[in-house]
């Protein structure tokens, strides 16, 4: 089996997984109590805490841990809405947690370019136009294409046209690659998800820089200083910090490694399948991500011959029921509908290795020739 | 064989799965999401495609789902607005086994590696020397060889119906014995991009106009109204706003669309001598010019005695006009379980 569905999910790492284990089984406790159970618990929570903090860049109050990356970006556009009054803006390429709920407080929505990434002259038109901007969200990475967005750009527009708002970056996809300490340090608001880096499913923070207004969307306990009620999961908050301080640890290695072997599966791909095309160019993309599109093959059908070959991998976007959907990223770049189902998403991970990329290269070029018959 | 069934979340299909399975095939389940839109009924919502994926899970077979909403909306959902806008009664589910089920989803199994595709349908194929017949279901009251009629040799040589042979009560016994939590789902009904709740004319109103008519007599004389012209066919008795002044009921023999008109009339003003149709499809080959045959007007009507003579059917008793849009299906006089083909009335 070769996985390359790691924009998807990545496995879960065994020290990830060990870590987790006590708070599962005998370290049951509630962090919120006050007995020697209790106190436990809350010791796992703070320390991994801090440790989330230090490889974000930022204190550990500004650290508020969620139910994974869709509910950080909920808190972010709805939370800052909610405290500030005004509205919420972002490009059309941003993940569906972020676009949606932007769309949900009647925000506007902003063209990108051809790459994906958000266009900075329709971004400043916009809140130029905008009375009151709550909230500014760009993601840090693309989900499906991999493109890195231009954030310090993003950041002095954002300055300059909207100084009252505060901006938001999901990273999710980015944080297993990138230095967010540096990519998001002019961010006020960041998603992270556990799961994308080796973590648990499930888990996930939004950090919030000190001093910008948040609205609970979660009521109840009042954990998480106010900001996301709910008893912890202690567990899943373990094997997230494990896994952040994992990958921090190995990006410099990590992410050169897996840029080869996805550049290698690129020409591999052109050489051998012929009407490939990458979306957007491998430079301006995360290290992991190879989208592309190939001539005279639905995607559709490509994946299930390649699952027949035991090579895992995705279009990029799908729907609840399962089925692959037009991506709204590349409807917004402008692709056309008929070529945009033509999309193949290869996303490689740490474990993959330079066997798996010859064994999915072979797949796509059999399947491929099967499909142009 | 490798078979790819078509699983809509109903019981037939999933029946048709576990027998391909008995029968000792290689199966692939596959949903088809074909409505992107809201639906309450039919192969469409994700609680259908749930079901699918539960019951494959159960057989132990990979299931897939293919979004073909494209070609759904071309081949299926514009035209069934179209032939409304122009006062015809279009019968989707037809155009849906004709350029859905049994041409993209066939298109697809065979570019996949699959040597047949499978479908839950109450019908049968039958290799003969002849070709490939297509033949009544065994279940009499569920037959749907009316709305495969438009399968030619190339689709049903690649093709399995593998519940056809059963009655809906032995299907659902099997789906019981199987333990399959489709065993006891209600049988899909009427349009499936239709929700029950909204309604067509809510479905129409949203995409092409619908207009107010005057309702008149055989005399020309004005009798009622009724909202939406479009969604009167030929030989509907109620909603036509008409009193019963007379105290017999009366139909609509006559709509014209253009000019905004609904003309009733009694029972034996709706009697023809024939129909005609547009260009036909033949499961093996045309009858011949004169044959005797068996004419079917609706998915569950009575097939009733006529002569095909090109371009249309004589009845050998006067029958009730056929609305423009429905399929005349012809099943053949010495053996009426075998379907000949069929072609929309013009």
């Amino acid at each position: 089996m070769v996985y390359l569905d790691n924009a998807a999910t990545t496995p879960l790492r065994r020290e990830a997984l060990e870590a987790m284990l006590p708070y599962l089984t005998e370290r049951f406790g509630n962090p919120s109590g006050g007995h020697r159970v209790a106190r436990a618990a809350r010791l796992a929570l703070d320390e991994a805490r801090d440790e989330v903090a230090e490889v974000l860049g930022c204190g550990p109050g500004e650290v508020v841990f969620t139910g994974g990356g869709t509910e950080a970006d909920n808190l972010a556009v709805l939370g800052v809405v909610a405290a500030r009054g005004g509205t919420a803006v972002c490009p059309a390429a941003e993940h569906h947690a972020v676009l949606h709920a932007v769309e949900a407080v009647g925000g506007t929505v902003v063209g990108v370019g051809p790459d994906g990434s958000v266009d900075l002259e329709q971004l400043a038109a916009a809140l130029e136009r905008l009375d009151e901007v709550a909230v500014v969200s760009v993601m840090t990475a693309n989900n499906e294409l991999g493109t890195l967005s231009p954030l310090d750009e993003v950041a002095a527009v954002v300055e300059e046209r909207a100084p009252g708002a505060a901006l938001h970056t999901d990273a999710v996809q980015a944080a297993g690659w990138c230095d967010l300490g540096r990519l998001a340090a002019r961010a006020q608001l960041i998603s992270v998800a556990a799961h994308k880096l080796g973590g648990p499913k499930g888990v996930g923070c939004l950090v919030v820089r000190d001093g910008t207004p948040l609205r609970p969307v979660l009521h109840g306990g009042g954990q998480e200083r106010d900001r996301r009620s709910g008893t912890h999961d202690v567990a899943g908050v373990v094997g997230f910090a494990t896994a952040l301080r994992l990958a921090a640890g190995e990006r410099d290695e990590a992410g050169p490694r897996v840029g080869a072997l996805r550049d290698r599966l690129l020409a591999r791909l052109v050489d051998e399948v012929g009407g490939v095309v990458a979306s957007v160019p491998l430079g301006r993309a995360l290290p992991g991500h190879l989208h592309v599109r190939v001539e005279g093959c639905e995607g559709e059908a490509l994946l299930v011959l390649l699952d027949d070959a035991g090579v895992c991998a995705s279009a990029g976007s799908a729907c609840a029921s399962g089925a692959v959907e037009p991506s709204h990223v590349l409807s917004a770049m402008g692709v056309p509908r008929s070529e945009a189902l033509t999309s193949l998403r290869l996303s490689l991970g740490r474990t993959t290795t330079e066997a798996d990329v010859e064994v999915a290269a072979t797949a796509v070029a059999s399947a491929a020739a099967r499909l142009r018959g | 064989m490798r078979v790819l069934v078509g699983m809509s979340g109903g019981v037939d299909s999933s029946v048709a799965a576990a027998l391909l399975l008995e029968q000792g095939h290689e199966v692939v389940g596959a949903t088809l999401k074909l409505w992107g839109g809201a639906s309450d009924s039919g192969c469409c919502s994700v609680a259908d495609v749930d079901d699918a994926r539960r019951v494959a899970q159960q057989l132990g077979v990979t299931h897939h789902v293919f979004s073909f909403t494209d070609d759904f909306d071309e081949h299926v959902v514009a035209p069934y607005v179209a032939d409304h806008a122009a006062g015809r009664t279009p019968n989707p589910c037809i155009e849906c086994n004709r350029h859905l089920k049994f041409d993209r989803f066939l298109r697809r199994a065979t570019s996949l590696g699959f040597d047949a595709v499978a479908t839950g349908h109450h019908a049968r194929v039958a290799a003969t020397p002849a070709g490939f017949e297509l033949r009544r279901g065994a279940d009499g009251a569920k037959d749907q060889s009316y709305v495969l009629h438009v399968l030619g040799q190339a689709q049903l040589a690649r093709t399995l119906l593998p519940v056809g042979d059963l009655h809906k009560e032995e299907v659902r016994r099997r789906a019981t014995a199987l333990g399959l939590r489709t065993a006891g789902k209600p049988d899909s009904q009427d349009v499936c991009f239709i929700t029950a709740s909204a309604g067509r004319a809510a479905f129409l109103a949203a995409r092409t106009g619908l207009h107010a008519a005057e309702v008149v007599d055989g005399g020309g004389a004005p009798v009622g109204r009724v909202d939406a012209v479009e969604l009167v066919t030929v030989g509907q008795r109620r909603g036509l706003g008409v009193a019963g002044g007379t105290g017999r009921p009366r139909y609509a023999v006559a709509v014209d669309v253009p000019g905004r008109r609904v003309v009733v009339g009694e029972p034996a003003d709706l009697l023809r001598d024939g129909v005609e149709v547009g260009p036909p499809s033949w499961v093996v080959a045309a009858p011949a010019d004169g044959a005797a045959v068996l004419a079917q007007v609706s998915a569950h009507g009575t097939a009733r005695p006529a002569r095909w003579v090109s371009g249309g059917v004589v009845w050998d008793e006067p029958q009730r006009a056929v609305a423009a849009g429905q399929a005349v299906v012809l099943y053949a006089a010495a053996d009426p379980d075998r379907c000949l083909g069929g072609a929309a009335a013009s």
